[in-house]
């Protein structure tokens, strides 16, 4: 299930038969005087599990925040299935959002609500996704994707942090995105949760044909699910390739990582 | 000097808060839900503080002022005072500054928290308006529900001081509300209304902006909803003077 392809530069990477869902080309991102991202460089395919790994405070978050457009980018390319993020108007942005998934890194479940509620939120604003279909059976079928339909009618203060990241989950496939971008999706959880949430997001991507961006700084995380990896230091991508290729790496910046 | 910059720039940033809500307000879709919501969230938590508070307002006020009033030999003007205290000033302002402290540090902690939590964040991604959904349907609610607390407040207040009127000086129901009613016109119900909603508007917005552009990480969420009562207290004071300026111009007239 886990292929793996050793690849040194981004663009060796070309298999004709994989879309290339998000281009991003020397991004920059500062914050007053401190440079986030200076020049960063990433291609998504179609059916890949990519995982980026870089220090706390590194720009991660940032990163997958320029791609739904949480944050504005100050320069450079940025195209996600095939449309320019910074230029699209609100109605193209929300349309286009409705493809991309994110789990937050702190889960971001809607406190005030029950699980239910949570996962139909997500559904008021997208008709076009609905047609004739049951809102209810969406909403078990998204809890039973990730083994939580007990759960429906709990509020997020009842659920454990396993159990919140599982929901939070299924609220980001409730809408059968295209692609999904994984904020430290094992942070804070134990080995044996992080593997089941391992598990999750393989299957999610079995059954519904999804690309996914992961950060992560678990390196077995990182060793099952990855096809690719990058490596972002100093806000660029200072590294990209297999586990494997970036395992016997010499580059000191690189080893530091593995360990 | 530094803080007299900072003021200058926080009265620009809630100016221009202001702004997005009136732009975001008339733009489809609307949130009915939401708003009805919370019109009955914020009027259900803060209606039995403003009840109990206006009572003990118009008891007190009625047992302090009454010995004055009899000595000048004016026990039947105690009414028409009265009433007219509660319902220019004290019932508004009082409603107003326990608005501000319950209901103006609860939507600052709530969206405060929500933000730092990402929340806000999941919301957008998910293709709603937070802005709307959470800002306008609240301000909005503020607006709406503070007058209507002020109108129960000063009832309430009028019939505490009915009450100790009726104890000690044997005053009748008909009578002492046909002598408030003398007195109390249209002029000075219509305007404390109108100040009612700017009130509510006040507390709405500040709570919001407050908490809406709250600092990451806990000590950011309890900072937003003190700063939000401090600041929306102090607003409050500035609109009832303004309020005031304007409403004796027309008395004058
Ligand atoms: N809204 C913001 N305003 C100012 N600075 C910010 C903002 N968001 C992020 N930063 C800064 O950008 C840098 C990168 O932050 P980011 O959250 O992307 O780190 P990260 O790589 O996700 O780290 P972690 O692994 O701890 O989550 C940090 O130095 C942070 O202070
Ligand atoms: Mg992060």
């Amino acid at each position: 299930m886990i292929e793996q392809t050793a690849i040194e530069t981004p663009s060796v990477y070309t298999d004709s038969t994989d879309e290339l869902l998000i281009d991003i080309r020397d991004l920059r991102k500062s914050f007053g005087k401190n440079a986030v991202l200076k020049g960063f460089n990433l291609q998504l395919h179609s059916r890949e599990n990519l995982v980026i790994i870089g220090r706390s405070g590194s720009g991660k978050s940032v990163l997958l925040k320029c791609i739904v457009r949480l944050e504005r980018p100050d320069s450079g390319l940025l195209n996600v299935l095939g449309r320019d993020v910074p230029s699209l108007n609100q109605t193209e942005m929300d349309l286009l959002r409705a493809d991309v998934g994110f789990l937050f890194q702190g889960s971001a479940l809607y406190d005030s609500m029950t699980v239910r509620e949570n996962l139909e939120f997500p559904l008021r604003r997208h008709p076009e996704k609905l047609r004739d279909i049951d809102i209810e059976q969406l909403v078990l079928e998204a809890l039973d994707s990730v083994g939580l339909v007990y759960a429906v009618d709990l509020m997020p203060e009842e659920l454990s942090g396993g159990m919140k990241k599982r929901v939070a989950l299924a609220r980001t496939i409730i809408l059968r995105p295209k692609i999904i971008l994984y904020d430290e999706p094992s942070s804070g959880l134990d080995p044996i949760t992080a593997k089941e949430i391992i598990k999750l997001i393989l299957d999610i991507q079995e059954k519904y044909n999804t690309a996914s961006l992961i950060i992560t700084h678990d390196m077995d995380f990182a060793r099952i699910i990855a096809n690719r990896m990058v490596i972002l230091v100093d806000g660029i991508n200072y590294a990209e390739g297999s586990y494997a290729a970036l395992n016997n790496s010499d580059d000191p910046k690189i080893k530091a990582f593995f360990k | 000097m530094n803080r007299v910059l900072t003021f200058f720039n926080e009265t620009g940033l809630i100016t221009q808060f202001a702004a997005r809500y009136f732009r975001e307000l008339v733009k489809r879709p609307f949130e009915f839900k939401e708003l009805l919501r919370q019109c009955y969230l914020l009027g259900n938590k803060s209606l039995f503080l403003v009840v109990v508070t206006g009572f003990i307002m118009g008891i007190v006020l009625t047992l302090q002022t009454r010995p004055t009033m009899i000595e000048f030999g004016a026990e039947a003007y105690m009414p028409s005072m009265i009433g007219i205290a509660v319902v220019r000033e004290i019932g508004p302002m009082i409603t107003a500054l326990i608005c501000a402290g319950k209901i103006g540090s609860g939507i600052g902690a709530e969206l405060g928290s929500m933000r730092v939590t990402e929340q806000i964040d999941a919301m957008e991604v998910s293709g709603i308006n937070p802005f709307k959904y959470l800002v306008v349907t609240r301000i909005t609610a503020m607006t709406l529900m503070l007058p209507l607390l002020v109108i129960a407040s000063d009832t309430i207040s009028l019939f505490g001081s009915f009450l100790i009127e009726n104890m000690k000086g044997d005053v009748s129901w008909t009578l002492y509300f046909s002598k408030v009613f003398e007195v109390l016109e249209f002029g000075d119900l219509i305007p404390s209304i109108i100040k009612s909603f700017f009130f509510g508007f006040a507390i709405g917005l500040v709570g919001c902006y407050k908490g809406y552009y709250s600092k990451k990480g806990t000590a950011g969420v309890g900072k937003a909803a003190n700063s939000a009562v401090v600041l929306s207290s102090l607003l409050l004071f500035v609109f009832d003077f303004v309020a005031v300026l304007i409403t004796d111009i027309f008395y004058e007239l």
